[in-house]
């Protein structure tokens, strides 16, 4: 079919799309990446749960729509000057869905909830930072020891372990997100059932049908109803990328969430800036086990992170939907040292320049053509991981490396990085909760052994992060975590190749859709237009 | 009859057993567990999970567990949707799958059948040929090849049919005229041979000789004849059918029970793995025995009595 008619074919189908849904009061059809695995503040994890819960739910404070923190149900917040005890000041026309107001007390039962070990949360090591949450989650401590409490209905006071200087990011995760208490203790498990749903965020919950469809109408009682213009939204479950696309180019979904990286070259090609590709908050990488010979001689690390030619990668693997990286944290993060920020030494050098020197490195090491390192890459299944394996094999092929591979499924993969750590080099990657280069450099840590696939272990970079905890001033904080994370480039334990980018198909039609650093588009900022 | 049915019945329980439990044991063997995602989890996050789920019994203990659950039609909770119990997701999605797979399989039956006998009839002729060519490419193009072009041309370009979801009519036309084409083939193939031994047979040249029209003929004596290896391969050809195509639901995102085959296992969805296997091996069993049945009824010379 000629381009021009199959273009004309597509504007016709979101027009057709558009005038429906302005018929029906605005309905946003959002594709979303798959079905959420609980609708349950405190049990979930994914992406998926949090751009449903970011428009059901108002934590105290929120993203907009371009990931600016900013307040939500707490108007303004204060900390002592050990940076230890924060107070906010909730705002008194906030509400439920069913009219109750949402008060202090409301966060207090949340909080405690999400700690206690038998409500079996996935993700409550995020709010570890608060005192006694650790403990408490591990069993060790009653819920109630937690250190949250209500001054009054409209002023929570929380106490940390430590200066936290990034907890108001901490706050714009899922998990800070509150539950309505009566509904919790009168339902159970199922207050996340629509019929029992109560939220306080700009939607309510009007059904859940598993693998279909999960509609969200607008929460007249939410405090900004009246900037809310979309009145109702359906989230639509993707499994297969290339569905949601034949879908929005048949007018029937207003937006994707992830689009196959084969298609991506088309989809620009036919529907240019409907198709947003953004920097976004990771980082795709190699662990090298830094504890295992001959990967413990930082000569033989560095060679080989030298000698993998990223913008190959990122254009010809990914298609263009990565970002070649140079460093550990990824570009764009709050709270860092922005153009300043660290990245390898040689990253300037050209490819030819780069290889003569992993040679030279190699050679030095001991190793070459003619005594080849043996290394077998594990990664989990995925076309695309495949084809980036094969790619640094062959460009390791020049030291003298010879490559096998393991692939494993997620599963079994990463339970072989957790438990075993049998690997020479395993792929990972890694999306940062919250926009602070503490999520990312937490990793390495000696005394993280489960996200630590390198098997990295240098006090001084450890000495480093800990010194940065203590650090209110956040361009001091700023500076420590620069000179870790240049430590950690300069020993290379774990070889960052690309920073990850968020694709998107959005339709004309929907006004409002910023791209974002972390990928945030919560619903209650967005608009449909004639 | 009925005493066969129940006797064939009765004797799948310990089949039913003896599977459910290689299952359980199986799933056990294959490395990680249902919390070993890309997010790696802090151990006492991932310690308080496996107490939720009793994953941190021993294994005959877990074992039990679900075996006396299950016999008292609980299924248990899935370890990955935690909204859901497993018969709550199979319960929605079953019916679809159902209604997907039927759909088909009738088409099948009926196209398949009518062009095998009109193929069969005109032997040798350019409809025998057309027949026999577009039966080999339906069997030849995998429908995950087939089911993208039909939407891209019927409702990306065209705009008549919807490409996504399920439930109107006009839903359901492109995945089920997607899921049966290989079927249609397969169904064509195997009555057109078995209608050409037919129709060489004594007792349609008899009935020939008698005079006997020859749609009489087909109908009455030739079809039942032929329809014998049809309804052999679609016993089990039914029950994949009818427990979910995985493929045509993830591409026109049909909300079946397809998916949860593949996506369960890779999950480690201990328990949703368990009820998609028993409901396979319940239709299995289901179906073989209908065959069977249907094979008595054709065939005068079958007796299970």
């Amino acid at each position: 079919m000629p381009r021009s008619i199959l273009r004309t074919a597509a504007l016709t189908s979101v027009l057709a799309l558009t005038v429906g849904a302005a018929a029906s009061a605005q309905t946003y059809f959002r594709g979303s990446d798959g079905d959420p695995e609980t609708l349950d503040q405190h049990k979930t994890s994914t992406v998926v749960e949090a751009n449903l819960l970011r428009d059901m739910f108002e934590g105290l404070v929120i993203y907009d729509s371009e990931a600016n923190v900013i307040p939500g149900v707490a108007t303004e917040w204060a900390t002592s000057d050990d940076g230890t005890v924060w107070t906010f000041t909730l705002r008194e026309e906030a509400r439920w869905s069913n009219g109750d107001p949402v008060v202090a007390g409301d966060f207090v039962y949340s909080l405690q909830r999400i700690m206690d070990p038998a409500t079996g949360a996935k993700y409550a090591n995020i709010l570890y930072p608060i005192q006694n949450a650790a403990a408490i989650n591990s069993g060790e401590m009653e819920k109630e020891e937690l250190g949250v409490r209500a001054i009054d209905d409209q002023t929570l006071e929380i106490t940390l372990e430590g200066p936290t200087p990034f907890f108001l990011e901490l706050l714009t995760h899922q998990t800070g997100l509150p539950v309505h208490p009566a509904s919790v203790e009168e339902h159970g498990n199922d207050f996340v059932l629509p019929e029992n749903h109560v939220s306080n965020g700009a939607y309510t919950l009007e059904s859940f049908t598993l693998n279909d469809r999960i509609v969200l109408t607008k929460n007249e009682e939410f405090h900004a109803a009246d900037s809310v213009e979309i009145e109702r939204v359906e989230f639509l479950p993707f499994e297969d990328r290339a569905t949601c696309v034949r879908g929005w180019e048949a007018g029937e979904v207003h937006s994707c969430s992830d689009l196959p990286a084969e298609d991506i070259p088309r989809l620009e090609a036919e529907y240019g800036d409907a198709v947003r590709i953004a920097p976004y908050l990771g980082v795709y990488y190699y662990g090298i086990n830094s504890a295992r010979e001959p990967f413990d001689d930082p000569r033989i690390r560095q060679a080989l992170s030298m000698v993998i030619d990223r913008d190959f990668l990122a254009e010809e693997i990914f298609s263009g939907t990565m970002v070649p990286a140079y460093s550990w944290v990824p570009p764009g993060i709050g709270n860092y040292l922005g153009d300043d920020a660290p990245s390898y030494e040689w990253s300037d050098m050209s490819m030819l320049d780069r290889e003569d020197a992993a040679i030279a490195l190699m050679e030095e090491a001991g190793y070459g053509p003619d005594n080849p390192i043996e290394i077998e890459i594990s990664y989990n299944t995925s076309e695309n991981h495949r084809n980036a394996a094969t790619a640094i094999a062959d460009m390791w092929s020049i030291l003298g490396v010879e490559t096998t591979y393991n692939v494993r499924d997620a599963s079994a993969h990463y339970a072989m990085l957790r438990d075993e750590k049998v690997h020479d080099v395993a792929r990972a990657g890694w999306i940062g909760d919250y926009s602070d280069p503490q999520n990312f450099l937490f990793l390495n840590r000696a005394d993280n052994p489960g996200f630590n696939y390198g098997n990295y272990d240098n006090p001084e970079y450890d000495g480093l992060l800990d010194q940065a905890g203590e650090t209110t001033d956040l361009q001091e904080r700023a500076q420590i975590l620069g000179q870790a994370e240049e430590i950690f480039l300069a020993d290379n334990p774990q070889i960052p190749l690309l920073y990850y980018s968020s694709r998107s198909l959005v339709s004309d039609a929907l006004v409002g859709w910023e791209d974002n650093i972390q990928n945030v588009h919560p619903t209650r900022f967005m608009s449909i237009s004639e | 009859m009925l005493a066969y049915a129940i006797r064939r019945l009765l004797g799948a329980i310990p089949l039913l057993f003896f599977i459910i439990t290689a299952a359980f044991f199986m799933m056990r063997v294959a490395p990680g567990g249902p919390f070993d995602q890309e997010r790696t989890l802090e151990p006492s996050v991932m310690a308080n999970l496996n107490a939720t789920f009793g994953l941190d019994l021993p294994l005959w203990q877990q074992y039990a567990r679900y075996l006396g659950n299950l016999l008292q039609g609980d299924m248990g909770p899935s370890f990955v949707y935690r909204d859901f119990d497993v018969q709550e997701i199979l319960g929605a999605g079953l019916p679809v799958s159902i209604q997907l797979g039927g759909m088909a399989l009738l088409l099948a039956l009926l196209i398949g059948a009518t062009l095998g006998s009109i193929a069969a009839l005109r032997q040798n002729s350019w409809v025998d040929y057309a027949v026999i060519a577009t039966a080999t490419f339906g069997i030849t193009i995998p429908n995950f090849v087939v089911a993208p072009v039909l939407s891209l041309i019927f409702a990306v370009w065209l705009g008549w049919l919807p490409a996504i979801g399920w439930g109107s009519w006009q839903q359901m036309v492109l995945p089920v005229i997607a899921l049966a084409l290989p079927q249609v083939a397969v169904v064509a193939r195997l009555i057109r041979g078995a209608m050409i031994e037919a129709l060489r047979s004594d007792h349609v040249r008899t009935a020939r000789a008698y005079g006997l029209p020859t749609r009489m003929i087909v109908i009455k004596h030739a079809l039942r004849a032929a329809s014998l290896p049809a309804v052999s391969y679609m016993g089990p050809a039914a029950a994949a059918l009818l427990t979910g195509s995985i493929v045509i639901e993830q591409i026109f995102g049909i909300p079946g029970i397809g998916r949860y085959f593949v996506q369960g296992a890779l999950n480690r969805d201990y328990t949703l793995v368990m009820g998609t296997v028993i409901i396979v091996a319940v239709f299995v069993v289901i179906f073989n025995l209908i065959v069977d049945l249907l094979y008595a009824l054709l065939d005068p010379r079958v007796r299970y009595d």
